[in-house]
């Protein structure tokens, strides 16, 4: 590794190595431009996945076959929730802000393993394009639901293998990034960086990573069972073969509740950055948020059944679930305590950045408590398997993580481009996408509580009314979604230079250059002092 | 929220409004008071900001008061649901047979019907039964649901007090037509339920007598065949009533095969053969079978004349 002066000097987005353009990009093993292929990728599928979205949302605006047969329908969920899961959200904040800030912010050069992080790159590419494939190759779309349930994902004649494959390829680029980023905050601290001075987006990197790392394996060897059950009809989970088909629902909730929570933790970390630097005040309750995140991470593991309380487990086993269950939302109420306090006494600039952080609290609260409601037994019986489970994990989901992200691109962009977005148009986008948002996705609570079912192309009369309230709002949201979009991608070349730290931010990532140069410091700093310190000495 | 109409309803209901009170509560108080903070200490105002770091009688404070109110949220959770799982033992029993894309609903006796009906105030048990992939058993109106897997015994219970009719829908994606897959339970009287169920004709495949059960399993009929056909025994069709003459220890006589010879024949087989058949082949089934299951089976073959 170089470390004359000038090489140092040379932004990361200009900078040459070996090849040049496109090339530069595909073979680079810096962790920011790494970063910023995760990022490009997932604007792809985001999109397409988000007009699948909207064309469900068509479909549902009025009762009986409006746009689509029901064989499309199912296909569209099941690609939409395998898209948004698998490739979005799962890898997310932790492969984008994750790749691009941990590094620096906890003072080095790269991640721990450069070219592997690369390789995980190309896995999760691997997986996308097997994804893809899924959609045209075979029998027709995989129309099993994004959860796989045996025995129908055993029986059914479409391409589910294809689909099988990439969520198996995709976890291992999911392993390969928690691996990463655990030798990297382990081993690659600046000097004087205990684990208490270390900033908290990389702790809920941290605890996120040890959920890949150890709760992955688990689906990727679920998915290969039923791959076994389709070629070789072995037996494992289709009754018809002397299967257990429960035993699969507890395979995948093992890995796929916790994965909940590698959703959420980095978005719980990125709004933390955010609140010290609007309201330039240390965070409130360093240790509590950083515990939290582990307590979240730990808990997490315990309450899978809580997805199957209605498919005929022990009523102690549901009884123990229920119970984690509400123990595991403390943690995250701890959270929302702090964030509010952080931002008391303080001196608040309401950016969009702040603007974003705030909306996710709001939005995750309502993800929150309803999601109490389906952790409650009683009332989970009455909404399991109902769109108020499709508008809880979307509130988490989007309203949480999805805002999260918006507010950390927010945060992070002059730094990662060197360049300011227009703040009138951020604030515009963000005014769609908030009331899009709620428009779409509140009615669905409600036709829920009254039982409308989820994964139904047709239903009863009397809940058209949600599912049309509900198109109204998929266009808003989807036209904030672009203004927010088109701003930044517009004023990545044309924004006003950004200077080293436009926010006044205290973590190392605003004392460098913007864009950050290759190896991003020229001399890695010593750390004397607790993180989130806005005083004068 | 629309009424329920079960005894279950209740439970899931007053556990709703508790949760839903409490959240509404926090999500508006915590809403309203960042939005206060952002306004009373916006930067615009010129003041610096105060530099805490933190306080720990309020971490202590905002971890016990919400843990003490999930606690009960939990409560109110379980005791909704636990009546759920505690079916009253004169409950009713009928069988919802989950299949792509349709339900059916098995009264015994052969008797299946389409729709659910049942009758009101007396609590009703569902057995579950799936005869390919997951389904679910989901009646709004009645706050029940329960996975309908194959190869589970998975049950539900209810006692209907409102006189009505209500959605059964399937809440398990089960393939192309999964949102087609529904029913209904009609809730009736009494009276009228048992002469809708005298008039539900028996379509369905009538269970075996238990004493037909009682051949099989014994292995009988691997000699005795229901259909006339001669194997190593004589077959039972057309037997009883008849008379044969049989073989008694070298000598033959007629006899009419009455319950008394049926009996004997099970107890004591050698003692009497028909004519044409082996000796010593049969071997005696009393320490096998007792007093009650021979006498079903007797029964049984009774009912096997011409």
């Amino acid at each position: 590794m170089s470390t004359s002066e000038t090489h140092a000097q040379v932004s990361y987005l200009e900078h040459q190595g070996k090849y040049k353009g496109i090339l530069g990009w595909l073979t680079s093993t810096d962790h920011k431009r790494i970063a910023l292929l995760y990022m490009y990728s997932m604007l792809v599928f985001f999109s397409v996945s988000a007009i699948l979205g909207l064309l469900m949302t068509i479909e549902k605006a009025a009762p009986g076959q409006d746009i689509m047969t029901a064989q499309q329908y199912n296909g569209f969920f099941t690609i939409h929730g395998v898209i948004m899961i698998f490739i979005i959200v799962i890898p997310g904040l932790a492969a984008v802000f994750g790749n691009f800030a941990l590094p620096i912010m906890i003072g080095a050069r790269d991640v721990a393993f450069p070219k592997l992080n690369l390789f995980s790159w190309y896995l999760y590419i691997i997986g996308a394009i097997l994804g893809v494939l899924s959609q045209f190759a075979g029998d027709g779309p995989p129309d099993t639901g994004w959860t796989f349930y045996v025995p129908y994902s055993a029986e059914s004649s479409t391409n589910v293998i294809f689909a099988l494959t990439a969520a198996f390829v995709l976890g291992f680029s999911s392993i390969l990034t928690g691996l990463n980023f655990i030798v990297t905050i382990h081993r690659m601290r600046a000097p004087g960086m205990t684990f208490f001075k270390m900033p908290l987006f990389p702790w809920s990197l941290y605890a996120t990573a040890w959920i890949q790392l150890l709760a992955t394996p688990i689906i990727g060897i679920t998915l290969l069972m039923v791959i076994a059950e389709r070629v070789l009809h072995i037996g494992f989970f289709d009754p018809a073969l002397g299967g257990d088909p429960v035993l699969f629902q507890h395979l995948f909730w093992i890995y796929s509740h916790p994965a909940v929570y590698i959703m959420i933790l980095p978005a719980m970390g990125v709004v933390t950055e955010i609140f010290p630097t609007f309201s330039q005040k240390p965070v409130f309750g360093y240790g509590a948020i950083a515990i939290s995140s582990l307590a979240i991470a730990f808990v997490g593991y315990f309450v899978w059944g809580h997805h199957m309380f209605t498919s005929g487990i022990s009523y102690w086993s549901r009884w123990f679930f229920s119970f984690l269950t509400f123990i595991v939302a403390i943690p995250s109420a701890i959270k929302v305590f702090n964030w509010v306090s952080t931002m008391y006494g303080g001196s608040i600039d309401m950016k969009p950045p702040l603007l974003y952080a705030i909306s996710f609290i709001f939005l995750f609260m309502i993800g929150g408590f309803t999601g109490l409601t389906l952790g409650s037994l009683a009332t989970n019986i009455q909404l399991h398997d109902t769109s108020f489970v499709v508008a809880h994990f979307h509130y988490i989901i989007f309203g949480g993580m999805g805002f999260a992200f918006f507010a950390g691109i927010h945060y992070w962009y002059p730094k990662i481009y060197g360049r300011m977005y227009s703040n009138r148009w951020a604030y515009i986008g963000w005014g769609f996408l908030f009331t899009g948002f709620n428009l779409l996705y509140f009615p669905q609570f409600i036709i829920g509580i009254q039982g409308m079912p989820r994964r139904y192309f047709d239903y009863l009369p009397e809940f058209q009314w949600g599912h049309f309230l509900s198109l109204i709002g998929a266009i808003i949201l989807l036209s904030g979604f672009i203004i927010m979009v088109s701003n930044l991608i517009y004023h990545r070349r044309k924004g006003a230079i950004a200077p080293a730290n436009p926010w006044k931010g205290v973590t190392l990532e605003w004392q460098i250059p913007s864009p950050p140069p290759v190896e991003n410091f020229d001399e890695i700093p010593t750390i004397t002092r607790k993180p989130y310190f806005f005083g004068k000495d | 929220m629309f009424e329920g109409a079960s005894n279950l309803a209740d439970g899931v209901d007053r556990a709703f409004v508790f949760i839903f009170s409490i959240a509404a509560f926090f999500i508006i108080g915590i809403t309203a008071f960042m939005i206060w903070v952002v306004i009373r200490y916006n930067r615009k105002k010129g003041k610096p900001a105060m530099q805490f770091t933190g306080n720990n009688t309020l971490e202590v404070i905002w971890i016990v008061i919400p843990l003490i109110i999930v606690m009960a949220m939990f409560y109110f959770g379980w005791i909704g649901f636990a009546p759920m799982r505690k079916v009253p033992a004169d409950a009713m029993k009928v069988t919802a047979i989950g299949r792509m894309w349709e339900w059916s609903f098995d009264y015994g006796n052969g008797k299946i019907s389409k729709i659910m009906v049942v009758p009101a105030d007396k609590p009703v048990r569902v057995d579950l039964h799936s005869v390919d992939v997951n389904h679910s058993f989901f009646v709004p109106a009645f706050r029940v649901k329960e996975d309908v897997i194959p190869g589970y015994d998975n049950f539900l219970w209810f006692s209907a007090f409102r006189v009505g009719e209500y959605d059964i829908l399937c809440t398990e994606y089960c393939g192309l037509m999964h949102s087609a897959m529904m029913s209904s339970v009609k809730v009736v009287p009494e009276a009228e339920f048992i002469a809708w169920l005298d008039s539900l004709p028996a379509t369905g495949d009538i269970p075996d007598p238990e004493g037909l059960t009682l051949l099989k399993n014994t292995g009988c009929i691997a000699c005795h065949t229901l259909d006339g056909i001669r194997l190593v025994g004589p077959s039972f069709k057309g037997f009883y009533g008849k008379t044969h003459t049989v073989v008694e220890k070298g000598a033959e006589k007629e006899v009419v095969v009455n319950e008394e010879y049926l009996r004997s024949s099970i107890l004591e087989p050698n003692k009497q053969v028909v004519k044409g058949f082996n000796k010593g082949l049969m071997q005696p089934y009393g320490n096998v079978l007792s007093e009650d299951q021979i006498k079903l089976m007797v029964e049984y073959l009774m009912t096997l004349k011409d």
